[in-house]
């Protein structure tokens, strides 16, 4: 299989009011190019789940879309990302606030080596969000409450956030996401470490966040893909085929190159 | 681009789903020829014939809840999407379909032995006939649409039931007449009245399943859809 050439995504990757905008983005990795002129607009409170075979770029893809790719060298990205119409590589853009407004949860639990209230309020502090303990505590506990972490929680605020389960360290992990106020959240696959009912905690938590939150989720399980977002967008080797009403997606994909994948007949 | 989109990773998959679509095809076989003898044992005062579709209404009925549950086995284990999908609720809804056809045939079979016992005169033979013959060419049209994924087969099988349903109407204003014009007729054009109502419905059934292709193609639900809505569907793509 070679890339398609003059490939156009099919469906509806572009709309009105969109709060992030990725207009032909390009990914190159040295020599090599990951993605190729992906256009993507993601909604105001939508959940976009990203799918597609090991390799197809999507991770990729998402890990531009809080510049998180600027940690690799070899790592070269064209194309404009707009956030809320603003340019997120613009010379100026600084990164750290940039990651706190886009903020990201990562395949596998990595909370601080520190205690539970710590890896929420470490956050807050260095961005100086909060004036007085008070305020801090405040925000902890708000975090945890949105994460659906909180009851499970809140009488052992200073053990450490290891000591935890691995469904809830990632919920722990969501809630210092949350900590920082951000308006965009990216999920890279959160619950491929995370037994069923953990998983189901964490897909349930994303819907409640919808209403907060624009949600960008990187995923293996289609099932998953189908439970948790409205619309669907499906790479291939690097392209993005289409990208279409989740429920549309997987009952009468546009493309073939979708069809056959949802279906298992590659991947 | 080359590449053979046919095949499942899953082979088992594959067989799967080629089981339930093989096993739906062999219990239309069935209940076609449920109905063509049904139709034959009433046009031809068959009783024996009559006996013979009665028995084996019983086969009809066990193969809908084998293959019904065959789909069930599929969606649990495999989480089908897009055409399996289709496919598996497709072959599910017309199982339905086809057991419901058996039932009709079953009773057509049921009112032959209490018209053809009587020295009564029988009633709209040539409707029966006439209409009987469309039905049964519309089950064996529908089920040829879904093999071959054919959406035109299956608008033709949707025009052809309102000409049955045309036939149907004439039908009862024949039997009508008959009634009026002789009090004594009346009972055994009662009969005749649910035999013919019994092909009416084959043929309504066999549009459902006709329906279903369309689904099954192009994911749009036409159930409950007008003739010309449905060819407006059918040909969207062209």
């Amino acid at each position: 299989m070679s890339i398609i050439e003059n490939h156009k995504t099919v469906g509806t990757p572009l709309s009105e009011g969109a709060k992030l905008s990725a207009r032909d983005v390009c990914v190159y990795y040295g020599e090599k190019q990951a993605i190729y002129n992906v256009s993507l607009d993601i909604r105001k409170n939508e959940v976009i789940a990203l799918i597609g075979p090991s390799g197809c770029g999507k991770s990729t893809f998402l890990r531009c879309l809080n510049r998180m790719n600027d940690t690799i060298d070899i790592c070269n990205v064209t194309g404009e990302i707009l956030l809320d119409g603003d340019d997120i590589y613009h010379p100026r853009v600084d990164v750290v606030p940039l990651r706190a407004t886009v903020g990201m949860v990562f395949q596998k639990p990595n909370p601080f080596p520190k205690s539970i209230y710590d890896n929420i309020a470490y956050g807050p502090r260095i961005h100086g969000l909060a004036s007085s303990r008070v305020d801090l505590d405040e925000i902890v506990e708000k975090s945890l409450q949105r994460a659906g972490l909180w009851n499970e929680v809140k009488d052992r605020l200073h053990a450490p956030g290891t000591g935890l389960s691995g469904g809830q360290q990632q919920r722990l992990c969501i809630a210092r996401t949350i900590a920082v106020d951000p308006e965009v959240i990216l999920m890279d696959e959160p619950c491929s470490a995370l037994d069923p009912i953990a998983t189901a905690k964490i897909e349930e938590l994303i819907d409640e966040l919808r209403e907060n939150y624009t949600i960008a989720i990187v995923t293996h399980s289609m099932q998953q893909a189908a439970r948790v977002s409205q619309r669907t967008a499906y790479f291939h080797l690097g392209q993005l085929i289409e990208v279409n009403a989740t429920d549309k997606v997987f009952t009468t994909p546009e493309h073939q190159l979708t069809e056959a994948y949802i279906t298992g007949r590659f991947g | 681009m080359e590449m053979n989109f046919n095949q499942h990773i899953s082979g088992q998959f594959n067989a799967d789903l080629e089981a339930i679509r093989n096993h739906m095809m062999s219990m239309g076989g069935l209940v076609e020829r449920q109905v063509n003898n049904a139709i034959q044992a009433i046009c031809n005062g068959d009783t024996q014939l009559a006996d013979d579709v009665i028995r084996r209404e019983d086969d009809v009925d066990k193969a809908e809840v084998t293959i019904d549950n065959e789909c069930t086995q599929i969606l649990v284990r495999r989480q089908p999407a897009a055409s399996d999908l289709r496919m598996v609720l497709a072959v599910s809804r017309v199982v339905r379909d086809l057991e419901r056809i058996g039932d009709e045939a079953s009773k057509i079979a049921i009112h032959t032995l209490e018209v053809t016992d009587t020295k009564n005169p029988q009633f709209c033979q040539q409707a029966i006939r006439y209409m009987g013959e469309e039905v049964v060419k519309m089950i064996s049209g529908a089920l040829d649409a879904f093999a071959r994924h054919d959406v035109d087969g299956a608008v033709e099988v949707v025009r052809t039931d309102k000409l049955v349903d045309k036939q149907y109407a004439s039908a009862l204003r024949e039997l009508i007449t008959y009634m009026m014009e002789d009090p004594r007729s009346i009972g055994q054009a009662i009969n005749i009245l649910w035999i013919l109502r019994a092909v009416e419905r084959i043929g309504d059934h066999a549009r459902n399943i006709s329906e279903q292709v369309i689904y099954l193609v192009s994911g749009a639900d036409v159930r409950h859809s007008s003739l010309t809505e449905i060819e407006e569907t059918a040909h969207k793509d062209d």
